[in-house]
């Protein structure tokens, strides 16, 4: 008998009323696995993610994490959230001790702000520790978002669109130093993008969702890229304009919004 | 503003001032009396013409002349209706704190929970609505029956002035906190009351402080008015006894340390404001 799944979908659903927003999702994850969801805007992407966070309750099926059903929120799973949702009046180093200090609620002041500085130290914010969230650049404070997550030390870590709102370049820098933290902590990670590119150097699987209403997993993209993948040569792998043409044939034809048919009343007028 | 705008704001600002005290000046000038002269001194005696003419609009000196005196001995008592200006100012701002305390203590909790709930929101929101347009001097004559004792129904007017502005404020800032926040501390699986105090309550301070200064402002206002009707102590006491005395230039000095009184007022709650607000990033 195989090992039981470290996180088990199934049959995930979600409908307001009678208007299903995705149904019918079901996958699984593993230890150590970095798992990308693609698909359009509206699909229920951030709805599986709030629902694997304990935010949101799904209307069908259910998740399993370790053995126990995700009924709410836990310290097991960190979440980044896609806007950073950084505590504005507190610093740096306050934003993340409010994490830690949830964590460990007994632990001295002085571990509290050692575990802090690991993990600044490891976003590379050393120096702007004190600094407030609105001295940041978007780029330090999707980084300080990381940090916090981390510095739980949770079995799970969830990314919604972390780095949507950064520029090209600042996003680059941060996707490789998420892929080393990854790696060296041997960290489970499910996140959220529409970033082809991201996708596949981050990703050792990815799901495709087609859009919403009724969304659901249409494939499951094994990446076949050997895991130790740099932004700076990614790019240059024979497997890789395979699967991106295989991602942005299926955003672009199979997974396209259906085109909603006019209703007759309408027609007849045209 | 930079230095070289504030020193222009500043220049300006005088110059206004003494046109305004020029203006009073030459507006309170007296007649000359000359004409008193070709009067029979008996007839002038009899109708009063010979006296130094007391009452009308003081003049700016007069003004002044009565501010230093009553500055320079501030905590004279001489008696119930003659007392230092430090004595009744500290009346009157001791009944607003007071009731501003009593309203602040009842009002951010109060509106805490209102911000939190919905239904809690809801259910107060017709009282809110219908009692908070009420002139709080209206509540006068029932707060004296019911209270019976003048002083205090000054703290309660006081108290039910201040009670609007911040429970409102305090509602509304609570539950515009953002979604985000609260799903952070969610997540971190921070309790009920560490949410509320470490995470609501900072959001919300600069809206809830918004409140506290407008209470304050208000409540200022409305003791001056209170102590004009209940009487006995306090500065719209003086205000009233003088005006009762027809000595305008105490009236005029009240006025002023009225203005400044809660402009310093208002400074200290700016202060308490910029002190919890915090950049939105």
């Amino acid at each position: 008998m195989s090992k039981p799944d470290f996180l088990l979908v199934r049959e995930l659903g979600k409908s307001y009323g009678d208007r299903a927003v995705f149904e019918h999702v079901s996958f699984t994850m593993d230890r150590g696995e970095f798992v990308c969801v693609i698909g359009h805007s509206g699909c229920g992407k951030t709805t599986i993610l709030n629902i694997l966070a304990g935010l949101d309750q799904a209307t069908e099926g259910e998740a399993v994490m370790d053995g126990r059903e995700i009924g709410g929120p836990s310290l097991d799973r960190g979440v980044v959230f896609q806007g950073h949702a950084l505590m504005p009046w507190l610093s740096v180093a306050g934003n993340i001790a409010f994490g830690v200090r949830s964590r460990w609620p007994d632990w001295p002041r002085d571990k509290v702000m050692k575990q802090v500085q690991k993990y600044v130290d490891l976003v590379r914010l050393t120096g702007n520790e004190q600094k407030k969230p609105s001295q940041l650049s978007g780029g330090m404070k999707q980084r300080v978002g990381i940090a916090r997550a981390f510095a739980i030390e949770p079995r799970m870590l969830l990314l919604d669109e972390p780095f949507g709102a950064l520029d090209a370049l600042t996003r680059g820098a941060i996707q490789d130093e998420l892929l080393s933290i990854c790696a060296a902590t041997n960290q489970t990670v499910f996140m959220i993008t529409h970033d082809v590119d991201e996708a596949i150097l981050l990703a050792d699987r990815i799901l495709l969702m087609t859009s919403g209403p009724r969304a659901r997993i249409a494939e499951v993209v094994q990446n076949t890229l050997p895991r130790a993948r740099t932004r700076a040569d990614v790019h240059h792998h024979p497997h890789y304009y395979r699967i991106r043409n295989h991602l942005v044939d299926f955003l672009t034809n199979r997974a396209a919004p259906p085109v909603r048919e006019i209703p007759r009343y309408l027609a007849q007028v045209k | 503003m930079t230095v070289s705008q504030r020193l222009r704001s500043g220049v300006l600002s005088l110059l206004i001032a003494v046109i305004a005290l020029g203006f009073w000046h030459l507006s309170t000038l007296q007649p000359s009396t000359g004409s008193a002269k070709a009067v029979d001194p008996e007839y002038a005696k009899l109708m009063g013409l010979d006296r130094t003419k007391r009452g009308g609009m003081p003049s700016p000196a007069e003004v002044g002349k009565t501010a230093w005196k009553q500055i320079s001995n501030p905590f004279y008592d001489a008696g119930s209706n003659d007392k230092g200006i430090g004595i009744q100012l500290g009346y009157s701002v001791g009944r607003v704190m007071l009731g501003f305390a009593l309203a602040a203590a009842l009002a951010i909790p109060l509106g805490f929970v209102t911000g939190l709930s919905p239904i809690i929101y809801g259910a107060l929101n017709p009282f809110i609505q219908v009692l908070k347009p009420i002139s709080p001097l209206a509540w006068m004559p029932l707060a004296l029956y019911t209270i019976k004792d003048s002083a205090i129904s000054s703290i309660f007017v006081i108290f039910i002035c201040s009670l609007w502005p911040m429970l409102i404020n305090t509602a509304h800032g609570v539950a515009s906190v953002r979604r985000d926040w609260i799903n952070v501390a969610r997540t971190l699986e921070a309790g009920t009351m560490r949410t509320c105090f470490r995470v609501i309550l900072p959001a919300a301070a600069p809206t809830i402080l918004t409140g506290m200064r407008i209470s304050m402002g208000i409540a200022w206002l409305v003791i001056v008015a209170a102590e004009m009707l209940v009487g006995n102590l306090g500065i719209g006491y003086f205000v009233w006894n003088e005006w009762n005395n027809l000595s305008l230039s105490n009236v005029i000095f009240a006025i002023l340390v009225i203005g400044v009184v809660g402009m310093a007022l208002d400074l200290a709650f700016g202060a308490l404001q910029r002190a919890v607000t915090y950049v939105e990033a």
